[in-house]
C-alpha cells in the first residue's frame, strides 16, 4: 500500500474564505480525528461545499491553514493531496465507462495494473456488471456509488463527500446512509460528509458540527448536541426544541428561572448562562401532557395551554399545544397514555427540570 | 379522413424527404446519361462512359483535387485556430475579448460577396499573388468562425465541476485537458470542421474573387455551365454523396450495434 494510505488527523485552523467582501467561511477551527466519520451540517449557503473546496484544494482560503496530520496542504494543489472528493452532483466522466471512471485517479497517478484494483472497488460497491457501461446508463444511486468507488479507490487520507444523498429519493437515501457507513467502517478512512439532512447527519457520523453562516456553532457526538445544544439555532436545526425566555432569579445546582410569570428549574450544568436573562428550552419529547385540573409531580416543570392540532402517527401522538403567551409548543407523546388530548383540550405541559437546557438570550430567535 | 389524420405526419416527412432528394435524385440519374446535345438536361440513352472515364474532360479531376486541397488545409488550420480561440474566449478574461466576441461573428454575417471583394482588395494592396494560397488564407477566414461559435458552445455546456473532479483525482492541468476536456469537447470540433470543410468544398463566391487564374471544383463548374457541363462532374458529384452516405450509414450502424449490446447487457444482470 502506498503512503496515500496512511489515515491522519485533518486540522483547519482559522480558515477563512471571502468572496469579495461576503464571508462565506468564517474563521473555522476544528479538527477531525483521523478515521472518524464526521458529519458537516448546515443550511443551505452557510458555507459547507466551500469549506470542502478549501481541504480538496479547489479554492483557495483567505486565511488559515489546513493540516492533513503534520503536513501543511493549506496551498497544495488539488492532484497533490491525499484527499478526493465525491462531488454533490457527482461529476462523472461522461465519455468514459464506469470501469474507467474508477480507475483514472490510479491511471493519473501512474499505476500500471489498475484490473485488480478496480475489479475489488466495484465488488466493494456491488457494480462489478456494470464495469463498461457509461454513467448515463446507470440509475442515481448507482452513479453515486461509481462516484463513491471512484474517489475511495485512491485510499485517500479524507473522503470529503458534499451532500452525495442529495439527489435521491428518501428510500434509496436510507438505504446508502447505511452503505456508505457500511464502507466507511470497512475502509477506516476518514469520511468528512457535508449535509443539510440533520436525521442523516445524526445517524450516519461519529462527530457532528453544526454549522451556520461560515461558523462552527456546536460540535460532538449526535447524541450530546441533541441533549445539550449550546445554542438555539443547533435547538431547533437539529431536531426540534421549545424555547422560553426568561431570566434567572436564584443560582445553584438547579438554577430557578422566572418566565412568563411562573417558576422554572433548569440544572446549572445544562445552561450556557447562569445569571441574568436566559433562555430555556426542552425537547418535544420529554413532554407529557396532563387534564388541565390533574395533579402534576411536585418538582416539575409545567406550562398551561390548550391543544389546538393533534396527530396520531401510530406509536407517538404529535400535539400543538398553544401557551398562553402564544407561543405553540410541539410535545411528542408515546400512545402509552391513557387518553388521547383532542383539539380545544384544557392541557398542562410538564416535563423534568433535568430535561430542560438554558441558552444564552442573544442567540433567541 | 380517420385514415390521412392517423397517417398524416409520416406522408408529410416522406414529401419533405422526396423534395429534399429529388435534386441529388436527378444529378445522380442524369451520371448515367449520354446526352443528345451539349446540355445534359434530359434523358437520352444509358452510358457508362462517364463513370469509366470520370477524368476523361480535361480539368474535371484536376480542379476536385485542387478543391479537395484547399478543404482539407483550411480546415485543418481554421479548426486549430478556431478551437483555440474558442478556449482563450471561455476560460480566459482577457482586455479585448468582447470585441473579439463581436468580430468573431463578422465572417457570418457578412455577405460573401463583400467578404469576396475586400479579401481581394486587400490581397492587391499587399500586392500579394492570387491563386491557391489566397483561397487557403479566404477560406480559413470563415472557417475560423463556424469553429469558435461550435466550440464556444461546447465548453461553456461543460460542467465545470469534470475538470475539478479531474485535478482532484491526480491529474495536473496537463492531463486533465488530454483526458477530460478535449474528449468532451472533441465532438463539437469534429462537427464544426465537417461543417467547415464543406463550406470550403462548394465555396464559389469567395474562392472567384480571390482565385486568380486557379481554378477550384465549383469555378470549374460554373465555367462549364456556359458550354454544358459535362457528365463527368454529375458522377464526380454522385461519388461523393455515397462516400458521406456512407460514412454516415456505417457509424449509425455502429452506434446501433452498441446500444443493442449494452441493452443485452442490462437485461442480463
Ligand atoms: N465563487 C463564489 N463567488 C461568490 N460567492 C460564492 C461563491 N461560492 C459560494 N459563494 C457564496 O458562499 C456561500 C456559501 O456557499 P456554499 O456553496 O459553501 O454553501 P453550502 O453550505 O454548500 O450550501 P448548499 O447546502 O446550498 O450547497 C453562499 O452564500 C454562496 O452564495
Ligand atoms: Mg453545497
Amino acid at each position: 500500500m502506498d503512503a496515500s494510505g496512511d489515515v491522519q488527523d485533518l486540522h483547519l485552523l482559522d480558515l477563512t474564505k471571502a468572496f469579495g467582501d461576503f464571508v462565506a467561511v468564517d474563521d473555522l477551527t476544528l479538527t477531525i480525528p483521523a478515521g472518524s466519520f464526521f458529519a458537516l451540517l448546515g443550511p443551505s449557503g452557510c458555507g459547507k461545499t466551500t469549506t470542502l473546496r478549501m481541504v480538496a484544494g479547489l479554492e483557495d482560503p483567505t486565511q488559515g491553514q489546513i493540516l492533513l496530520g503534520e503536513t501543511d496542504i493549506t496551498h497544495e494543489k488539488p492532484y497533490k493531496r491525499h484527499v478526493n472528493t465525491v462531488f454533490q452532483s457527482y461529476a462523472l466522466f461522461p465519455h468514459l465507462d464506469i470501469f474507467e471512471n474508477v480507475a483514472f485517479g490510479l491511471r493519473r497517478r501512474g499505476i500500471k495494473n489498475v484490473e485488480p484494483q478496480v475489479t475489488a472497488m466495484l465488488e466493494l460497491v456491488e457494480l462489478g456488471p456494470l464495469a463498461r457501461r457509461k454513467p448515463a446508463q446507470l440509475s442515481g444511486g448507482q452513479q453515486q456509488r461509481v462516484a463513491v468507488a471512484r474517489a475511495l479507490i485512491n485510499q485517500p487520507g479524507v473522503l470529503l463527500l458534499d451532500e452525495p444523498l442529495g439527489a435521491l429519493d428518501l428510500k434509496l437515501r436510507r438505504q446508502m446512509q447505511i452503505e456508505l457507513k457500511r464502507i466507511q467502517t470497512e475502509v477506516g478512512t476518514t469520511f468528512v460528509h457535508v449535509t443539510h439532512d440533520q436525521e442523516e447527519a445524526m445517524t450516519m457520523a461519529d462527530t457532528v458540527a453544526v454549522m451556520n453562516k461560515g461558523r462552527i456553532e456546536q460540535m460532538g457526538a449526535p447524541i450530546d448536541i441533541y441533549d445539550l445544544p449550546q445554542t438555539s439555532f443547533v435547538a431547533n436545526f437539529l431536531g426540534q426544541s421549545n424555547l422560553l425566555s426568561g431570566s434567572v432569579n436564584s443560582g445553584g445546582d438547579v438554577l430557578e428561572v422566572s418566565a412568563q410569570g411562573q417558576r422554572f428549574g433548569v440544572p446549572s450544568n445544562r445552561s450556557v448562562v447562569t445569571s441574568g436573562d436566559i433562555v430555556i428550552g426542552v425537547r418535544p419529547e420529554k413532554l407529557s401532557l396532563a387534564a388541565a385540573g390533574e395533579q402534576v409531580a411536585d418538582g416539575r416543570n409545567a406550562i398551561p395551554g390548550r391543544v389546538t392540532d393533534a396527530s396520531f402517527t401510530g406509536v407517538s401522538t404529535q400535539y400543538l399545544v398553544m401557551t398562553p403567551w402564544d407561543a405553540e409548543w410541539v410535545v411528542f407523546e408515546q400512545n402509552r397514555a391513557s387518553a388521547i388530548m383532542r383539539p380545544g383540550d384544557e392541557v398542562t405541559i410538564h416535563w423534568e427540570v433535568r430535561h430542560t437546557f438554558g441558552l444564552a438570550p442573544a442567540e433567541a430567535v | 379522413m380517420r385514415w390521412l389524420r392517423k397517417n398524416l405526419i409520416p406522408i408529410i416527412g416522406i414529401l419533405v424527404l422526396v423534395y429534399l432528394f429529388i435534386p441529388i435524385a436527378v444529378v445522380a440519374v442524369l451520371s448515367f446519361n449520354k446526352p443528345a446535345g451539349k446540355f445534359n438536361i434530359a434523358w437520352n440513352e444509358f452510358s457508362l462512359s462517364a463513370w469509366q472515364n470520370i477524368c476523361g474532360v480535361p480539368g474535371v479531376c484536376g480542379s476536385f483535387v485542387t478543391s479537395l486541397e484547399i478543404g482539407l488545409l483550411a480546415t485543418l488550420v481554421g479548426t486549430i485556430f478556431g478551437t483555440m480561440i474558442a478556449f482563450a474566449l471561455v476560460r480566459y478574461r482577457f482586455r479585448g475579448r468582447s470585441t473579439t466576441n463581436l468580430l468573431i461573428f463578422l465572417p457570418m454575417a457578412t455577405p460573401e460577396v463583400v467578404l469576396g471583394s475586400s479579401l481581394l482588395a486587400l490581397f492587391l494592396n499587399l500586392a500579394f499573388p492570387l491563386g491557391f494560397w489566397t483561397v487557403v488564407i479566404a477560406h480559413i477566414m470563415f472557417i475560423i468562425s463556424f469553429v469558435v461559435v461550435a466550440v464556444k458552445a461546447r465548453l461553456q455546456g461543460m460542467d465545470p465541476r469534470l475538470e475539478e473532479a479531474a485535478r482532484d483525482l491526480y491529474a495536473d492541468a496537463r492531463s486533465t485537458f488530454r483526458h477530460v476536456t478535449f474528449p468532451l469537447v472533441l465532438p463539437g470540433i469534429l462537427g464544426a470542421a465537417l461543417l467547415g470543410f464543406s463550406l470550403s468544398f462548394d465555396d464559389y463566391i469567395i474562392s472567384a474573387f480571390n482565385a486568380g487564374t486557379l481554378v477550384t471544383f465549383p469555378i470549374y463548374i460554373w465555367g462549364a455551365a456556359q458550354r454544358g457541363i459535362p457528365v463527368q462532374v454529375n458522377a464526380l458529384a454522385t461519388l461523393v454523396f455515397v462516400i458521406a452516405l456512407t460514412i454516415v450509414l456505417v457509424s449509425q450502424f455502429i452506434n446501433y450495434r452498441r446500444r443493442r449490446m449494452l441493452e443485452a447487457g442490462m437485461s442480463a444482470d
